[in-house]
């Protein structure tokens, strides 16, 4: 897995799962749908990503689709990091 | 006409697939007032039935109590029936301030402030004393009006893990640089049952120099040595900066809420906060009957210990059969299915049995934590719990679930 993934990945882990619970997650588990970050406490995961990356997320990039699994939140940041 | 056809079958839509995920829900008529028993027309048009009531917000059972129904007969006759006006123009009488006074004595606050509800005490108190430069740390599990409240609020918003310590201190700490950090979490958690660790949260905001808010409304009455809440239960009286609580369920249960705490942001309250300047004031009747309920709750701990009393003695018997209860300190006494569909079939059977209570499952708990919440009042009388337990003894061993764990049970029926 590359780095950017890994990133954000052990940052899901760590923000949003119990540390005493049975789950784990992969880069493809979804995060939205799955119930696992909800709309209300996905800021944390945005902020994060804007400070970390340098980058400023718009609202209509924000979506829960677009955050879903940390795959997609990658393609996302490779994508606002280029300017597009 | 400019409800079109099509507005007409989208709005269809969404109802048919709000039907089929399983989510539909539709009110039960109850033909009595509320008690331990209650008579219970379901499905509509059916003939009534009575059945034992597992499901109501009424813990100190004062929602019929004679006197509260009396005093607030007395106060219809002294002082009317409606108001007709918001607070601030025509809408506050003697018994408004008289009961504000009532409950910052009991809440050990500086003062307070009515609301048309707790909802709305949510909705209205963030956006009156944040801004851009705070920033809002709630606890995940928060109930959806403080959801909503800080939607309101210009301040940055954040959240830590549902009872996290560790967690919380990461997130004040990384939020230094804001002018104001408030952290914010209920008292008792509505579909868990469990206390939030209140000594710890203080502990945290003074080191972190946050103020700390907290919604009471499964709490005020009952939790605590006298039943004034949560804070009295983990020995920080005094040193909540916000409370907000309901008159909606133990106090009376008739509707009304509160912002009560430090005496500048509740006076900010009564000048900026929204649902306070525009929506009606509370009742004079239901204030006559809240004052009241102040003076028996203030007059004796009977109630709230009888109440401490049936909760140990039902989440004793539903260990004894072999259900998995969610632990905790209060009469919010989580019965846990993990799954969804066994939940709502065990909910079902359980009125069949003449027992009522409610299953709950994705998404108002989190995927996999289906469960059953049943909730304790001091109108339950010994034979009430004893009848209930037999119930859920009945339903849990048709469905193969006594003495199961967790994993038992989603190996026997998924998640
Ligand atoms: C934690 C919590 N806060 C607020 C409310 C809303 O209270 P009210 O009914 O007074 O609007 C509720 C009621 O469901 C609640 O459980």
């Amino acid at each position: 897995m590359d780095e950017l993934k890994k990133a954000i990945l052990d940052y899901v882990v760590h923000e949003y799962l119990d540390e005493d619970g049975d789950e784990t997650i992969t880069a493809d588990t979804q995060l939205i749908s799955g119930g696992i970050v909800d709309s209300f406490s996905m800021v944390s995961l945005k902020r994060f990503l804007e400070k970390k990356y340098a980058i400023s997320i718009p609202d209509r990039d924000a979506s829960p689709e677009a955050f879903d699994s940390v795959t997609r939140i990658a393609a996302l940041v490779q994508r606002l990091q280029q300017g597009k | 006409m400019a409800y079109s056809d099509e507005a007409r079958a989208s709005y269809g839509r969404d109802l048919e697939a709000i039907r089929e995920a399983g989510l539909f829900k539709e009110e039960r008529y109850i033909r009595s007032p509320h008690a331990a028993n209650i008579e219970v027309e379901y499905p509509a048009g059916a003939a009534g039935r009575t059945v034992i009531n597992f499901c109501a917000n009424n813990y100190l059972g004062l929602s019929n109590h004679p006197e509260v129904v009396a005093a607030a007969r007395a106060g219809l006759d002294r002082r009317g029936y409606g108001m007709s006006s918001v607070r601030f123009i025509c809408g506050t009488q003697d018994i408004h301030r008289e009961l504000e006074e009532r409950l910052t004595a009991f809440l050990g606050t500086e003062d307070t402030l009515l609301f048309p509800s707790c909802l709305d005490a949510n909705a209205g108190v963030f956006e009156a004393i944040l801004n851009e430069q705070d920033v809002m740390i709630a606890d995940r599990l928060v109930h959806a009006s403080i959801v909503d409240g800080m939607r309101l609020c210009s301040a940055a918003r954040d959240t830590y893990k549902h009872g996290s310590l560790a967690h919380l201190e990461e997130k004040l700490q990384e939020h230094q640089d804001k002018r104001y950090r408030l952290i914010i979490t209920d008292g008792v958690f509505s579909m868990d049952g469990d206390l939030a660790p209140l000594a710890g949260i203080v502990d945290l905001a003074e080191k972190y120099n946050a103020m700390v808010f907290v919604d009471e409304s499964h709490a005020s009455g009952f939790i605590g040595r006298t039943g004034r809440g949560t804070h009295e239960h983990c020995g920080v009286l005094g040193r909540i900066d916000i409370i907000t609580t309901t008159l909606g369920k133990a106090l009376g249960g008739a509707s009304g809420g509160c912002v009560s705490g430090r005496r500048e942001i509740v006076e900010l309250c009564r000048q900026r906060a929204r649902p306070y300047l525009f929506s009606n004031t509370v009742a004079p009747v239901i204030v006559s009957g809240a004052l009241k309920v102040m003076d028996l709750v203030q007059a004796s701990t009977e109630r709230r210990d009888k109440l401490e009393a049936n909760t140990r003695f039902w989440r004793e018997g539903l260990t004894r059969i072999g259900l998995d209860i969610k632990e905790g300190d209060s009469p919010i006494v989580p019965v846990m299915l993990y799954n969804a569909k066994l939940a709502q079939d065990v909910a079902r059977d359980l009125y069949g049995e003449g027992i009522y209570a409610v299953g709950f499952f994705f998404p108002v708990v989190a995927k996999g934590q289906a469960r059953i919440r049943t909730q304790l009042s001091a109108a339950h009388e010994m034979d009430h719990l004893e009848r209930g337990l037999a119930a859920f003894e009945t339903v849990g061993r048709k469905y193969g679930i006594l003495g199961k764990n967790k994993d038992e049970i989603k190996d026997m029926y998924g998640l």
